[in-house]
């Protein structure tokens, strides 16, 4: 699903945050992307969804060589691919509603799925009741949860979290983390960095640790191994 | 691009003018200043294109015929006349004629003129206009060199004003049009700046959702097309209910014949209509500037 070869990432500003990195991720994996602060976990993560381009390298996403996509080709790939961010990054003037069923109108859908399709998804993340509320009137736990449902709207093979937990309290994340995993259950790979020692090490995964641009550990059922 | 994608670019458009609203109070704002002040100024400046097309129509050469010429002469005159190219119609006076209206135009006291009826001091005459106006100075001089051809009046001096006149408005009135829209682009790139400032993190947030660019300028357009349909309103109220009093009112100005409005029908719907599609322009003008450069990665 996601093979990335020899990728070096070296930032217009002279900052080398990936040094290379060697990965192979199988369809319907649950990773973990931990490490220190700077360590290029989200520049890794960018990567796979080209808001970043290699320096070096090559990347296969989806049996798609991102070495050679053009750029005008660059919307349609991120259409495969679900994402959700620490900051939400949800449409302020756009109701819980209208922010999902966006996801679903660039790809051209009829008005009718994107209706039951967005009532689906906002039933599986349990936000029902608010879909006309603006982000703005929604706790934090309830945005990201939005943003997670737009995210798998359309049934992404592969969806990607940087830090989702990231600014939520424990009990949101929990919240946040069964949903994950109800997601990773249907057979949607799931990619998510994160600084959460408890999560990693209760809800045992794949982890893969970034230091300094490089893998230095990947091992499946990890734990996470740092000390906060 | 599904229709129904289309309509859903109409929706969207439509939607961002409420969920903008001071964006989009500011927008109409100067839409309204720039298109009342272009629409009064076109008014302004068709009506004194079509007074001075009135007072150039008026303008006629008067061939005075020689005095001594016979029948047949007098109409050689009249079919020399008619072989120049520019001349549009001929019309032959006699000096009846001419003594008739002369003595008109003196009312009370044409009286003593009426005295000459027996012994007709005055030339028969052709009355010449030209297709053009503005050749008439070059075509008098040909008829003066007709054979029997005694006079020609045009009343050189104030022809010759009053083409010079009728050019200097009608540059000034360019240049000023010009300057106007100027401004009117001034005004609204800077409320568009302002726009995509605020803006720029929503479209961000749009293309990582994996819409592609024209998905995104889509509904801009529409947005921009309806400001400025919106901010079109007001002028063409304003401009309609002014030009409609003032075509309805009589004024000192009445007295001359030559100063005439152009008719309300259909001379106010033109400009409404023209002011209405400015608008449009302008609008989709300033939201293609605003996205075009948030759009590039
Ligand atoms: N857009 C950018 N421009 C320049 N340097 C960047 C940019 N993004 C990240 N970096 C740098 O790259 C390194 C890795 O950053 P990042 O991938 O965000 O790490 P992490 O997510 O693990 O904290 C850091 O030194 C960071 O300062
Ligand atoms: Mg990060």
């Amino acid at each position: 699903m996601i093979v990335m070869q020899d990728i070096y990432k070296t930032y217009a500003n002279g900052v080398t945050a990936l040094n290379g990195i060697n990965v192979n991720i199988d369809q319907g994996e649950f990773v973990y992307v931990v490490g220190p602060s700077g360590a290029g976990k989200s520049t890794f993560i960018k990567l796979i969804f080209q808001e970043v381009k290699p320096t070096k390298g090559s990347i296969m996403v989806n049996d798609k060589d991102l070495t050679t996509l053009k750029s005008k080709h660059i919307p349609f790939l991120r259409r495969d691919i679900g994402v959700v961010y620490q900051d939400f990054k949800l449409l302020p003037k756009f109701t819980v509603y209208e922010n999902i069923a966006f996801a679903l109108e660039v790809l051209e859908e009829s008005p009718r799925n994107i209706r039951r399709r967005v009532m689906e998804v906002l039933d599986q993340v349990g936000l029902k009741n608010k879909a006309r509320f603006i982000p703005d009137e929604l706790s934090g736990g309830e945005q990201q949860r939005v943003s997670i449902a737009r995210a798998i709207v359309n049934h992404p093979k592969l969806l990607i979290a940087d830090e989702p937990t990231g600014n939520l309290d424990p009990e949101t994340s929990w919240e946040i983390m069964r949903v994950l995993e109800s997601i990773n259950a249907t057979g949607t790979t799931i990619l998510m960095a994160t600084h959460s020692k408890e999560i990693v090490n209760t809800i045992k995964k794949r982890v893969i640790a970034i230091e300094d641009g490089l893998i230095v550990r990947d091992e499946h059922r990890g734990e996470y191994g740092y000390e906060i | 691009m599904k229709f129904r994608t289309f309509k859903r670019h109409f929706r969207e458009g439509s939607k961002n003018i409420w969920r903008n609203s001071w964006m989009t109070i500011a927008s109409i704002g100067a839409v309204t200043t720039t298109l009342l002040l272009v629409g009064a100024f076109l008014a302004l400046m068709l009506n004194l294109n079509h007074v001075a097309d009135n007072l150039e129509e008026d303008v006629q050469i008067k061939v005075l015929v020689d005095l001594t010429a016979d029948d047949k002469e007098i109409e050689a005159v009249g079919e020399q006349i008619k072989d120049i190219a520019e001349v549009d119609t001929v019309d032959f006076s006699t000096k009846e004629e001419e003594l008739r209206s002369l003595v008109d135009s003196m009312g009370e006291e044409g009286g003593a003129w009426e005295l000459y009826e027996q012994d007709n001091p005055l030339n028969n005459a052709y009355i010449v206009k030209t297709t053009d106006p503005q050749d008439t100075m070059k075509i008098a001089g040909e008829i003066e060199k007709i054979d029997k051809v005694e006079k020609v009046n045009y009343g050189q001096d104030v022809v010759q004003n009053l083409f010079q006149f009728n050019e200097y408005a009608r540059n000034i009135g360019l240049v000023l049009i010009f300057a106007l829209v100027f401004t009117a682009i001034f005004l609204i790139s800077n409320t568009i700046k302002i726009t995509i400032m605020a803006r720029s993190k929503e479209i961000g947030i749009m293309k990582l959702v994996g819409a592609t660019n024209w998905f995104i300028r889509w509904p801009f357009f529409v947005e921009g097309l309806l400001l400025g349909v919106l901010g079109s309103i007001l002028p063409i109220i304003i401009l309609l209910t002014g030009y409609y009093y003032l075509d309805n009112s009589t004024t000192a100005l009445d007295q001359f014949s030559f100063m005439t409005l152009l008719d309300f029908h259909p001379f106010a719907w033109q400009l409404a209509g023209l002011i209405l599609l400015i608008g449009a322009a302008i609008g989709v003008w300033g939201s293609v500037m605003s996205v075009r450069k948030f759009l590039k990665v």
